[in-house]
């Protein structure tokens, strides 16, 4: 690491003022677990860190059962996964910020930092994806939506033209009838890198699922929105065999490589494995 | 007094509190990071960025150049490299005696680099962010070789050739002498005692095997580092976290080819080392920094370097073949064990193959153990260094004699059991050792006797045995005026050291735990010491404490006959410490306790100060038996350990604390080796993994509570029957594992990780 220059944002205008000024070495700071080692690693090189924790927007954690959730950017996990609300609308996301690290870790990691940090095996993507997050980008030309799952478009590399920084992350309210789960595989019980993980979300009506999505994460150089395992679910009846062509579809549809996390055949095949147990725990806890 | 059954103890088997612990739980304990000097300099090291290598020029003046540098070095500036070394021969190539030119390029390479991260300079800067800048302006031009990291693939024909100048005369299966060629095997040995092909021939029953293994490294948690200062008067003083300052103190000395007496270490509190903190890595590079700039210079390693550079234990290929008979009898065993020393030879092969059979009574018997050498960093020692491979590779083979047989494992090694008399595969006779008694104690253990149920769980048990070490040791106590004890110890104390042999001194005087201050020293300051290593330094610094004990009763004695007057021989020291003559001529009892006596010395000729220094053979050689229970998930290929059991001949548990947390800690790393850990180099060769997050070492909740039981076998060699603990518990999990996995899901595993990926290829 070198001396690195740091500015306290002051609201966000100051932050995209500030980020535009600095150019590509700048980098937003939120909770720093990511960026701090990487810049310490020289992995990145970093001339201005933008702190943005000190700007209410970014650290915001609301929920209304008509509107839905607003997490800000740099809201740390252990408030998102504390809260209330949070455990008992979207416990998918629990499922995911819980195991991010450990407690330390969590006391400042954010959701916009693991998507910011545009990592295929970050670990929040694919929770946030099934649940219809959607994030809300400000830059110097104002502010736009864009899906979590249209986030990403390579590994470390995402949408964010100069100057844009995620303010927060929505996600729809539940309905009725919709339950959402996520779960990873690490060759540990923690402390652990996935080697693949999967997303799933269901609606059921009348014994039959209505609607639903999968996402899947470290299977590809982004992660993966997987409809054709979504389709595979949709108009039809539970059964192991629905299951089971999901899972099959949300394998088909992984591009892993093979590296020291994992191989292309271990990965394929964990795509569905997840998928399949991520679906039968969400339908467990549909209320 | 040599222990024969274990004599009742006043403090040997209690659980003291440890004298470094208020230190360490608080922070205060002074590791090499808290160095901190007037002028102090940082220096930082330029690793290869390639496997194999010609260095065809290094340019560092824009480095030299750059505003707060100091001093830049490369191998021309290490003085022992200039020294004329003849091309290496056979003898100078044995393991661990590698030439001293070998030894400075193995810390500043030389003309190649012969792994990725190998050290090609190094810079002192008066920030660590400088000189991190620095090392980007050092201009190093590479021409990039062939190479190799396999172990079976660096023994073929045709291999990339790590050094053009090793001969010797042996070819892959150990057949071909002819000794003209160019070659990776640095070197061959051969046990071999009876007629394998009578053995063989007398079998039912024979099993062949070959097995591999990865590379693991030790994975301690505080990375190296040294600080040095070479002063104008030419003393080198030396603050560094290592297994042996004296160790460290004479590698150091070789290196830069300065007299031993001019290099002082200064042992800090060490943060692990499992055989890593033998070698030394940073040590002359900071002292030839600190010559340079004339300034103190301190380094220290980040987790990629460490795993990169310092050694990890070998990669091993195993071929291992066992010939019985019905009843279970082995007959003929036939062994060959190659392992990859990384860039200069040394691997621990040769402890390996000495103890592959030890475990066993086996008349017909060839062991071959070849070393090999491959672009990957130079292997060090880990815990029992070579034993877990070989031993892997028999108990495996065992495990499925004992299948085909359809007998308990336990029988069948029960069977064929080593003991007191019967001859190792050195053809030495075993002396006392308690193989049979952790069979049997493996056999009534609640754990073996109880159902196992569920789907895809497995249970298995293996066997594991090291020789322990004996070595030098040195230490001197002074007895204070108040019967206080200040303890001086050679020895850097890794697992709880300075309260097992304080307990030993207190046990041999009599007195208090509480009363004797111990201290690790410098290497000016106490006699000689070996490594803290080898299971070694709560044996041999007992027999040394033991020896201070007895100066100091012999001279308490004489100063209570100055004192009463009468001839020594009429006194006498008791266990509790008292110093008793006869009654005086008014029939008045003569006695003085330990403190009451030290207060008179002082005018008896002045308080006593005592040293010794002393070598034993007679460390004992111990076994330990582990029982797994275990769950395979067949979806994701991941084992979760359920039960685990490890029941170890300890000799006498000095601080029975210590030892299950000493066997605890072998389990644990034991079992990272069975199912995770390795290094994973990418076709380049370069290491892909190194980092906590990648390098996977078993976490807390990977694990369940470690059951350990103790059988105390006192080691007849030793005052009070210590045996060494810390080794033996590393050897049997890889074997234990596999065997239960096997159990599980009936899918026999022959290499080591079998992590969930591995897993998933064989059930898929
Ligand atoms: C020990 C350890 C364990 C970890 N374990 C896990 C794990 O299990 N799973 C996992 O997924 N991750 C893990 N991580 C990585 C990291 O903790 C997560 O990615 C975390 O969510 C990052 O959040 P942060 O707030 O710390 O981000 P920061 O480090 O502050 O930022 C990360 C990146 O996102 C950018 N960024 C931050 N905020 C914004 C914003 N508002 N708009 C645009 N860009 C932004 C930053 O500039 C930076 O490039 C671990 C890290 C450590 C050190």
């Amino acid at each position: 690491m070198q001396a690195v220059n740091y500015a306290r944002a002051t609201d966000v205008d100051d932050a995209i003022r500030l980020l535009s000024e600095g150019g590509e070495n700048a980098r937003v700071l939120a909770g720093g677990t990511d960026l701090i080692v990487q810049a310490r690693e020289r992995k990145r090189k970093v001339d201005l860190l933008v702190d943005v924790k000190h700007v209410e927007e970014f650290m915001v954690l609301e929920f209304d059962s008509s509107t839905g959730l607003k997490v800000g950017a740099a809201t740390p996990l252990y408030q998102v996964y504390g809260d209330n609300n949070v455990k008992i609308n979207y416990p998918a996301l629990v499922d995911a910020s819980t195991v991010i690290g450990g407690k330390a870790i969590q006391g400042r990691a954010s959701l916009g930092g693991n998507l910011g940090n545009s990592s295929p095996a970050g670990d929040s993507l694919a929770a946030m994806i099934v649940l219809g997050g959607v994030a809300t980008i400000a830059g110097p030309n104002g502010r736009r939506e864009v899906p979590v799952g249209e986030f990403c478009t390579g590994p470390g590399q995402n949408v964010l033209e100069s100057g844009e920084l995620i303010v927060y992350i929505s996600f729809p309210p539940v309905g009725d009838g919709e339950g959402a789960a996520w779960e990873r595989f690490i060759p540990r019980n923690e402390m652990d890198i996935a080697v693949a993980s999967a997303g799933a979300w269901v609606k059921i009506e009348d014994g039959s699922v209505t609607d639903a999505r999968i996402a899947l994460g470290a299977v590809a150089a982004t992660p993966l929105v997987a409809s054709d395992a979504a389709e595979a679910l949709i108009g039809r009846p539970l059964t192991d065999e629905t299951i089971s062509s999901a899972g099959d579809a949300a394998s088909a549809i992984a591009r892993p490589i093979t590296d020291m996390r994992g191989s292309i055949k271990q990965r394929k095949h964990l795509a569905k494995i997840l998928t399949e147990r991520t679906i039968r725990t969400a339908v467990e806890r549909i209320r | 007094m040599v222990a024969t059954g274990k004599p009742q103890y006043k403090i040997i088997g209690t659980r003291p509190r440890r004298p470094d612990g208020v230190d360490k739980v608080t922070g205060r304990a002074q590791y090499g990071a808290d160095i901190k000097l007037e002028g102090l300099l940082y220096g930082a090291v330029l690793r290869s960025p390639h496997a194999h290598a010609l260095i065809k020029s290094i340019d560092t003046s824009k480095a030299e150049a750059l505003d707060g540098v100091h001093a830049v070095i490369t191998n021309a500036d290490l003085v022992g490299s200039g020294q004329t070394v003849q091309p290496a021969t056979a003898e100078a190539l044995e393991p661990g005696k590698a030439s001293p030119r070998w030894a400075a390029e193995s810390i500043l390479a030389g003309p190649k680099v012969l792994y990725h991260g190998h050290a090609v300079a190094a810079v002192a800067a008066d920030d660590v962010h400088i000189a991190q800048d620095a090392l980007e302006l050092i201009d190093v031009e590479y021409e990039i070789l062939p190479h190799v990291v396999d172990v079976q693939d660096a023994m073929l024909d045709g291999a990339p050739i790590l050094h053009p100048q090793l001969r010797t005369g042996v070819r892959a299966a150990g057949v071909d002498t002819r000794s003209d060629i160019e070659t990776n095997l640095a070197s061959h040995m051969r046990l071999e005692s009876g007629d394998i092909e009578k053995g063989f021939a007398a079998a039912d029953l024979t099993i062949e095997r070959e097995f591999t293994s990865s590379q693991f490294h030790q994975g301690y948690i505080e990375p190296q580092n040294a600080t040095a200062f070479w002063s104008h008067d030419g003393r080198i003083n030396i603050w560094t976290s290592t297994q042996g300052s004296f160790m460290a103190r004479d590698a150091t000395a070789d290196v830069l080819g300065v007299p031993v007496a001019q290099v002082k270490v200064i042992p800090m509190e060490i943060g692990g080392g499992f055989g890593g903190k033998i070698p030394i890595y940073l040590e002359p590079m900071a002292a030839v920094l600190s010559k340079k700039s004339s300034r103190p210079v301190k380094m220290w390693m980040d987790r990629e370097a460490v795993f990169q550079a310092t050694g990890p234990t070998a990669s091993s290929y195993s071929k291992v073949k066992i010939g019985v008979t019905n009843d279970g009898t082995i007959t003929a065993a036939e062994c060959l064990f190659a392992m990859g020393a990384g860039g200069y030879p040394g691997s621990p092969v040769g402890a390996g193959v000495m103890c592959a059979l030890a475990p066993y009574k086996i008349d017909n018997q060839v062991i071959d153990g070849l070393d090999v050498v491959l672009n990957t960093p130079k292997t060090s020692a880990y815990r029992a260094p070579g034993a877990p491979a070989t031993e892997y590779a028999v108990e495996s083979v065992m495990d499925e004699i004992a299948e085909q047989l359809d007998m308990d494992p336990i029988d069948l090694r029960l069977v064929n059991v080593a003991e007191e008399g019967v001859k190792n595969s050195s053809g030495t006779p075993w002396p006392k050792i308690g193989a049979k008694d952790v069979l049997e104690a493996m056999k009534s253990h609640p754990h073996y006797l109880s159902e196992i149920q569920g789907e895809d769980v497995g249970r298995g048990i293996a066997i594991g045995f090291w020789f322990n070490g004996g070595m030098e040791s040195s230490s001197s106590a002074r007895v204070n005026k108040d019967g206080s004890i200040a303890l001086i110890l050679g020895s850097v104390d890794i697992g709880g050291s300075r309260a097992s042999i304080s307990m030993q001194l207190a046990e041999t005087l009599g007195v208090t735990y509480e009363q004797i201050a111990p201290q690790v020293t410098d290497t000016d300051s106490v006699g000689y010491t070996a490594v803290t290593g080898g299971s070694r330094t709560t044996f041999a610094g007992g027999w040394v404490v033991y020896e201070l004990g007895q100066m100091i009763k012999a001279e308490m004695i004489s100063r209570a006959s100055k004192i009463w007057d009468i001839s020594g021989d009429e006194i006498t020291y008791s266990d509790e410490g008292t110093v008793v003559g006869p009654d005086d001529a008014e029939g008045n009892k003569r006695a003085f306790s330990f403190n009451e006596l030290a207060s008179k010395l002082q005018a008896t000729g002045g308080l006593i100060a005592v040293s010794a220094s002393s070598s034993h053979t007679t460390q004992g050689a111990a076994y330990g038996g582990h029982i797994v229970d275990l769950k395979v998930d067949r979806d994701t290929g991941k084992t979760e350990i359920l039960r685990y059991t490890a029941i170890q001949d300890v000799g006498t548990a000095i601080h029975p604390d210590y030892v299950e947390g000493q066997i605890q800690g072998g389990i644990a790393q034991g079992v990272g080796m069975a199912l995770n850990e390795e290094y994973y180099y990418d076709s380049d060769g370069h290491l892909m993994n190194g980092s906590f997050l990648d390098y996977r070492v078993p976490v807390a909740n990977d694990l369940p509570m470690l059951d350990v039981e103790m059988v105390e076998v006192p080691n007849p060699g030793h005052p009070f029957g210590v045996r060494g603990v810390g080794e033996v518990p590393i050897v049997p999990p890889q074997p234990t594992i596999r065997n239960a996995i096997y159990d599980a899901i009936g899918v026999r595993f022959y290499h080591t990780p079998m992590s969930p990926r591995r897993v998933l290829d064989e059930l898929l």
